[in-house]
């Protein structure tokens, strides 16, 4: 056990907070075979989630432990009815999901990678967002869905998206996006607890990172930001993986004398609006850090916020890092292209501050 | 046999070529020099080798993640396929696509396909044009799929689109027994997934998917069908993948050794060269140069994929459009 430190990395205000360092993959599980054990309504479902059966004997196998290993053991724990094995049938399950979340249970779905939401989006979109409205109130769907975003392993343009701006548009949806290890924790579990439907997304980049996990049952609030590392020069916000490149940038930044500071947002619906506002008021200068393409994008939505609500503060006008408008190519090097880079974000901050 | 020498000679070529490409390419990945996730399919040369026997360039596939075998088989060539794994410029599509999108448009293959399912509808759109145009007799649309694919609800509306609007096209089913580690009697409520077919009203067809004179056989029959105006049918092909699901899986954790010995002794290669020199249709010495040749040829992919050239950062925005290029590159 660790306490952490000052400066603790996962944000001002933790420093002392009794803990350990964990991987974000370790902690994930953990969170859900304690939110599993707290309620027996809550089961997961999902392709390969524990992944192969014996022949002969019909048990499962736990070949594969899902995707990433994300609930490897759990099947063991928790039998095949909660650990539910899927076939290949995306807009099936998740609709099934909707539907047992209509009739009492908690389900959670895991739809490996997140670009894999498309083949279900109308369950989620007509159903799962919808059915509280416009059934005038009556029900409520409590369903949690998680899948692996992002670009830079390889997986070229079907299994790299970003996309969760596109989720963030569909009112009645709510979408979280930890960036480390202590923010999947308190996301999680409040997202599984919380009686509307929400979108757990996990950057790929993060799965294998170690971070500091406070030992304490917490939850983190939907909707609510954080800062990551305080400064007085620039604002960056960051969502998922980029408030990792933020972090990175801003190291970089304070070698030539630029003080950032760090939003982690960690919700994208409902969002954080007061801590955007608060910061620029102080800094006066806001880059936003963003993986997903920029059209009608989680940026431009922050960037429209901070316009409306503190123009005045601004000294500069506000900055977008992001991907460009084009699918995840397959190669390395055109990977690293299209990804907001730390050193994008140091020149795009120097640009703003007038250095060059 | 009713195969001529040269079917003969292009059927051995093509099966040993695929088995060859799995192999070096899996051995290449495995060395760090492939850019991402490598699905093989060695083990399952019989499906699209015993198909695209009758297929020209003219004719159009679909294809999957496991999609060289069948890239191969419609005659793209392995210098291109490897150095498109290896992400270079002189890749099938110029380093973007990587193993699990490599394409050819010129030779009537429509793309492998990243999501389980989505180029099924593909090859029926496919079959739809030929019909459209009236050129069935020389364009039929050919989807390949797995048994995991099976439970995607697109395979079901493109079957009975395929049926209601009698359309030249073959649903190519490879059942290799497993979805990742998922086995199909788990994911598949019927016995046979061929046995769907009846529900949509085109015939059905199971056939071992080791023998690649089977699958000849069930091919020529479906596609003259199909050529003939006669409408989709469905053929289930009961193969096996030999190496795991990816190239880092273990198949030891849901496989069991007695089942892969028993499909390896099935060996869809061995079995044709066993045939054909019983019938004495090939000498062995026919087969040995042929395979003496492949294994240049693999030397020669491999050496070409890496001596190629990177492709230019620039050509990130390339391509998103056919009339508009992106002047931004990214917001920065
Ligand atoms: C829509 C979608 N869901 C899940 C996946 C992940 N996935 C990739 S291959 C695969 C198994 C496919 O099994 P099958 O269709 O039998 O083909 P095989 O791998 O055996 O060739 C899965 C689940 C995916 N790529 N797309
Ligand atoms: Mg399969």
């Amino acid at each position: 056990m660790t306490t952490s430190q000052a400066n603790s990395p996962i944000g001002p205000g933790y420093e002392g907070v009794q803990g350990k360092e964990m991987r974000f993959r370790d902690i994930f599980r953990d969170t859900l075979r304690s939110e599993m054990n707290r309620d027996q309504d809550v089961y997961l479902m999902g392709e390969d989630i524990s992944g192969g059966f014996d022949k002969d004997t019909k048990e499962p196998l736990d070949a594969w432990g899902g995707p990433f290993a994300a609930t490897k053991g759990l099947v063991q724990e928790f039998g095949p009815d909660r650990i539910r094995d899927a076939p290949i049938s995306e807009a099936g399950f998740v609709g099934a999901a909707v539907g047992s979340a209509l009739t009492g249970l908690r389900p959670v779905v895991d739809l490996m990678y997140f670009d894999f939401v498309t083949v279900a989006f109308d369950q989620l979109l007509s159903n799962a967002a919808k059915s509280r409205y416009m059934f005038g109130g009556q029900t409520k769907v409590p369903l949690t869905l998680f899948a692996r975003s992002g670009a830079g392993t390889g997986h070229a343009a079907q299994h790299s998206e970003s996309f969760y701006s596109m989720l963030a548009h569909i009112p009645g949806l709510k979408v979280v996006v930890p960036s480390d290890p202590y923010s999947v924790k308190g996301l999680l579990a409040a997202s599984i607890r919380d009686d509307d439907p929400v979108f757990v997304v996990n950057d790929k980049k993060l799965i294998n990172l170690t971070g500091f996990v406070p030992d304490e049952d917490y939850v983190i609030e939907l909707g609510k930001g954080r800062y990551m590392r305080r400064g007085a020069d620039v604002t960056l916000v960051g969502m998922s993986y980029t408030s990792v490149v933020c972090q990175q940038a801003a190291d970089q930044l304070a070698e030539i004398g630029i003080d950032a500071e760090v939003i982690d947002m960690m919700s994208l619906s409902p969002f954080d609006e007061d801590i955007l506002v608060e910061s620029v008021k102080k800094t006066n200068n806001v880059v936003i850090v963003d993986e997903d393409t920029p059209r009608a994008s989680m940026a431009s939505e922050f960037a429209a916020v901070i316009a409306d609500k503190a123009f005045d503060y601004l000294d500069a006008p506000i900055k977008r890092v992001t991907a460009p408008h084009s699918p995840v190519p397959y190669n390395r090097g055109l990977e690293i292209e299209f990804m907001p880079q730390p050193e994008d974000v140091v020149g795009t901050v120097k640009n703003t501050l007038g250095w060059e | 046999m009713d195969i001529s020498k040269e079917k003969l000679e292009w059927i051995y070529t093509t099966m040993y070529r695929i088995r060859r490409f799995e192999e070096t390419m899996l051995e290449q990945t495995l060395k760090g020099n492939s850019m991402g996730v490598a699905h093989t399919s060695d083990g399952q040369e019989a499906p699209p080798t015993g198909i695209c026997a009758h297929l020209t360039d003219k004719d159009w596939i679909g294809s999957t993640h496991r999609g060289h075998g069948h890239c191969i088989s419609k005659g793209l060539e392995t210098d291109k396929m490897m150095a498109e794994v290896f992400g270079k410029a002189t890749g099938q599509c110029g380093g973007k696509g990587g193993s699990m999108h490599i394409s050819d448009f010129s030779k009537g293959m429509l793309g492998a396909n990243g999501i389980v399912g989505a180029s099924i509808p593909l090859a029926v759109g496919a079959a739809l044009t030929a019909k459209y145009k009236g050129i069935e007799n020389e364009s039929v649309g050919v989807a390949f799929f797995g048994d995991g694919a099976s439970s995607q609800g697109v395979l079901h509306e493109a079957m009975n689109l395929a049926s209601i609007w009698d359309l030249p096209v073959i649903f190519a089913c490879e059942n290799n027994g497993y979805a990742e580690a998922t086995p199909s009697w788990y994911s598949v409520s019927a016995e046979d997934i061929a046995s769907r077919a009846e529900g949509y009203g085109m015939p059905g067809v199971v056939v071992d998917g080791m023998d690649v004179f089977a699958v000849y056989d069930a091919a020529g029959e479906a596609i003259a069908r199909a050529r003939a105006g006669e409408g989709p049918t469905f053929i289930e092909m009961k193969t096996y993948r030999y190496h795991g699901h990816f190239h880092a899986d273990d198949t030891s954790k849901y496989r069991k050794p007695e089942e892969e010995e028993h499909y390896k002794n099935l060996d869809a290669i061995n079995n044709f060269e066993r045939t054909v020199t019983k019938q004495k249709l090939m000498t062995e010495k026919q087969l040995k140069s042929i395979r003496d040749d492949i294994e240049q040829e693999m030397l020669h992919a491999v050496e070409f994929a890496l001596s190629s050239p990177m492709p230019e950062a620039s050509t990130t925005y390339d391509d998103v459009y056919v009339n508009y290029s992106n002047p931004i590159p990214g917001l920065r």
